[in-house]
């Protein structure tokens, strides 16, 4: 049995994230290696998780949404919104509980909206979601234009929660022992990423949605309820969205109109790195989490280098990206399951020799 | 009867935008008749020219029509959007004032930038098009990258600042040109539509692409340069791009590699869809893009007739967009022309009925 299951040729979903986990730790032990000071700290990598949870979310949430083949382009709108109706509420005298379940509710009805929109009238994804966003972020600057900031105790006692681990803390240079710190949001992230995770895995749904991304009409005659399946995809990114609002609340702590902005393509970005193709049916959490991680990686490695210009973070990150798309059109095309042109003169040369 | 239905054919695809458009104009009506007025006066430079909404929606919407131009041609023959066109337009218009920045502004330096700046722009456009053409990324993935890195490309060539160039010139090409009362853009956009069209009637041009975004293999089978064919459209849209950089860094007489054409690739590509083509590529029609962008554009002067917020347009837009594609769904399509099938039966059975 377990002979046989090391003959079996590796997916290309799990080909992608082997890839994907292998550079990201080959780039961060590289830090360690050149940079050193920080990186050797865990509390690099916990502030990277700090600052990115909500990034984590959404990214899981985008990743549904293109393993069914569709895309959402309103989740950083959707954040920024959510974020924006919460502290106004907060400041309003609402409670923590209260501005939760509004982060949801604004969620819920943004992914009802888009699934209706793209299942069952059959209307462009890009399209809706792009009316998803503007709305949202004109809706944003109707809630408030000015910058606001929370200052209801009881959400403040939970954006300064921090989850102490000792053993993986650092001892400063006058010898106190300084904790690694998680915030209250990368808890909220690992859970989701675990749920999304045990959902495209093991459950019938998850299932659905790798078939009807894959092909659409062989789902259909499989069985399976395309127009609910990917109205599902919409719903469960919307909800994901008004999560990631919530969790990007209690790290920030303040509402702009501009907040989150481009954290869709961020999300997009980190999905891809992660190895989910945008055609739909083939996409990993785990990818996605190590993709986000990754992007945020290299910022912190830019800013370690002393590339201390603006421009320098957005064009190393172009160029990563840059480089993972390729690396997985060749690796697509050399698995000969179409991606790259330009290498297939190449391998039909080896299947020449090889004859 | 065969001519109407071909008719029908050929122009119901523009059924769309010009319903959009109309949408607007009636309600424009209604709400205010002096929306349309167009007067003569006489601006801060001493020239006559004309204003009014109806002129700054046309002189608006030069840069998206053209952006829109090129737009279709990518979605006719890739299937998909270039999202970089806002960020390549900005490092288009920081080349173009770099290079007149380096000494006197004469036209013949204007003509070097502009070449320079289109060189650039296409360069740019043919990484694009080859990660879409040779290596089958998706469009909208392949162009995520110059989307990511452009906007501060244009930063780094601007030396971390944002540049002004200041002469009539530059001022002709972005306002009005003296003696003519109508701004330049538009006669810009016009010369560009002039083009396309004499290329689409004189070259296989319009074919190939919808030959490559039909059935690529069936293309190629056909003899078609398919790689070829969709390079060539993402270059034609460097094209465009560079045009609309040097427009819109023209009007301003500087360059603000943040706010130079933001978000003008989501506009460029509703305006593609509202023109009634299918993003998944194909058949095109690019007067519908064309339409759709002077839609889009109306839309925004009327919400800000309407002294709408500027930053709460985006709403008001969002409603707007939505049911254009509402109605122009292909479900709501079908259960309309049911409806009215089965009151036609109705009308029927019951003349029958009548008549016996």
């Amino acid at each position: 049995m377990k002979q046989k299951s090391l003959k079996e040729p590796i997916t290309d979903t799990n080909l992608l994230l082997a890839i994907t986990i292998g550079i990201f730790f080959a780039m961060y032990i590289l830090a360690m290696v050149v940079w050193g000071g920080g990186f050797l700290r865990p509390q690099q990598l916990f502030d990277i998780f700090n600052n990115n949870a909500a990034l984590i979310i959404v990214s899981c949430g985008l990743t549904i949404v293109m393993i069914a083949g569709g895309i959402d382009i309103s989740v950083g709108g959707v954040i920024a919104l959510v974020v924006m109706s919460c502290v106004v509420h907060l400041d309003n005298g609402g409670s923590v509980f209260s501005a939760l379940m509004m982060a949801l509710g604004i969620g819920v009805i943004f992914g009802l909206v888009h699934g209706y929109l793209v299942a069952y009238l059959e209307i462009q994804p890009f399209i809706v979601t792009l009316a998803g966003m503007f709305f949202a972020r004109g809706m944003t600057t109707v809630v408030s234009i000015e910058p606001q900031t929370a200052q209801n105790a009881e959400f403040l006692a939970l954006k300064d929660f921090r989850v102490e681990i000792p053993w993986l803390g650092y001892v400063t240079k006058s010898g106190d022992l300084i904790p690694g710190r998680l915030e209250v949001g990368v808890l909220i992230a690992m859970v989701v990423v675990v749920l999304a995770f045990v959902m495209l895995r093991w459950t019938r749904a998850g299932r659905s949605l790798y078939a009807v991304g894959g092909n659409r009409q062989s789902a259909m005659m499989l069985g399976i309820n395309v127009r609910r399946t990917r109205f599902m995809s919409y719903l469960i990114s919307g909800v994901l969205s008004g999560i990631a609002g919530f969790v990007f609340l209690t790290h920030t702590g303040a509402g702009n109109a501009t907040n989150a902005a481009g954290a869709e393509m961020n999300a997009i970005a980190s999905s891809i790195i992660g190895g989910t193709l945008l055609t739909g049916g083939v996409g990993n959490i785990i990818g996605t989490l190590f993709g986000a991680l990754s992007l945020n990686t290299i910022k912190a490695i830019v800013v370690a280098s002393g590339l201390r210009e603006p421009w320098w973070q957005s064009i190393t990150t172009g160029a990563m990206l840059c480089f993972f798309i390729l690396l997985q059109s060749v690796v697509l095309s050399v698995r000969g399951k179409g991606g790259s042109k330009a290498m297939q003169p190449l391998l039909r040369k080896k299947e020449a020799k090889n004859e | 009867m065969k001519g109407t239905s071909k008719f029908r054919s050929e122009y119901s695809q523009l059924l769309i935008p010009l319903i959009a458009l109309a949408l607007i104009v009636i309600f424009n009506l209604f709400r205010d008749p002096t929306f349309f007025s167009v007067m003569l006066t006489t601006n801060n430079l001493g020239n006559t020219v004309l204003t009014g909404n109806l002129v700054s929606i046309l002189n608006g919407a030069s840069e998206l029509a053209i952006l829109s131009m090129g737009m279709t041609l990518v979605t006719a023959a890739c299937g998909g959007q270039d999202i970089s066109v806002g960020a390549a337009a900005a490092i288009a218009g920081s080349v173009f004032i770099k290079i007149l920045r380096v000494g006197a502004i004469t036209p013949g330096t204007i003509l070097l930038a502009f070449l320079t700046c289109c060189v650039v722009a296409m360069l740019f456009a043919a990484f694009n098009g080859t990660l879409v053409a040779v290596f089958n990324i998706q469009p909208m993935i392949a162009t995520l990258i110059l989307f990511t890195a452009g906007r501060s490309v244009a930063y780094w060539i601007n030396g971390g600042a944002t540049p002004t160039v200041s002469s009539p010139l530059i001022t002709a090409i972005g306002g009005f040109i003296p003696g003519i009362p109508i701004p330049t853009p538009i006669f810009i956009v016009i010369i560009c539509g002039i083009l396309f069209a004499l290329a689409f009637k004189f070259t296989n041009l319009a074919l190939y692409m919808q030959a490559v975004g039909i059935n690529q293999g069936a293309a190629r089978l056909n003899g078609i340069n398919t790689v070829g064919t969709k390079l060539l459209s993402f270059i034609i849209l460097g094209l465009c791009v560079a045009v609309a950089g040097c427009i819109g860094v023209s009007r301003l007489g500087l360059i603000n590699h943040e706010t130079l054409l933001i978000e003008i690739e989501m506009d460029a590509i509703l305006a593609v869809a509202i023109g009634g083509n299918a993003l998944g590529g194909g058949k095109f029609k690019m007067a519908g893009s064309v339409i759709g962008a002077y839609a889009i554009q109306a839309l925004t002067t009327t919400l800000y007739a309407m002294r709408v917020s500027s930053t709460s347009i985006k709403a008001y837009k969002a409603v707007v967009i939505i049911l254009i594609v509402v109605i122009g769904s292909p479900i709501v399509k079908d259960a309309i022309n049911k409806y009215f099938a089965k009151n036609k039966q109705k009308r029927a059975t019951v003349a029958t009925g009548g008549e016996q």
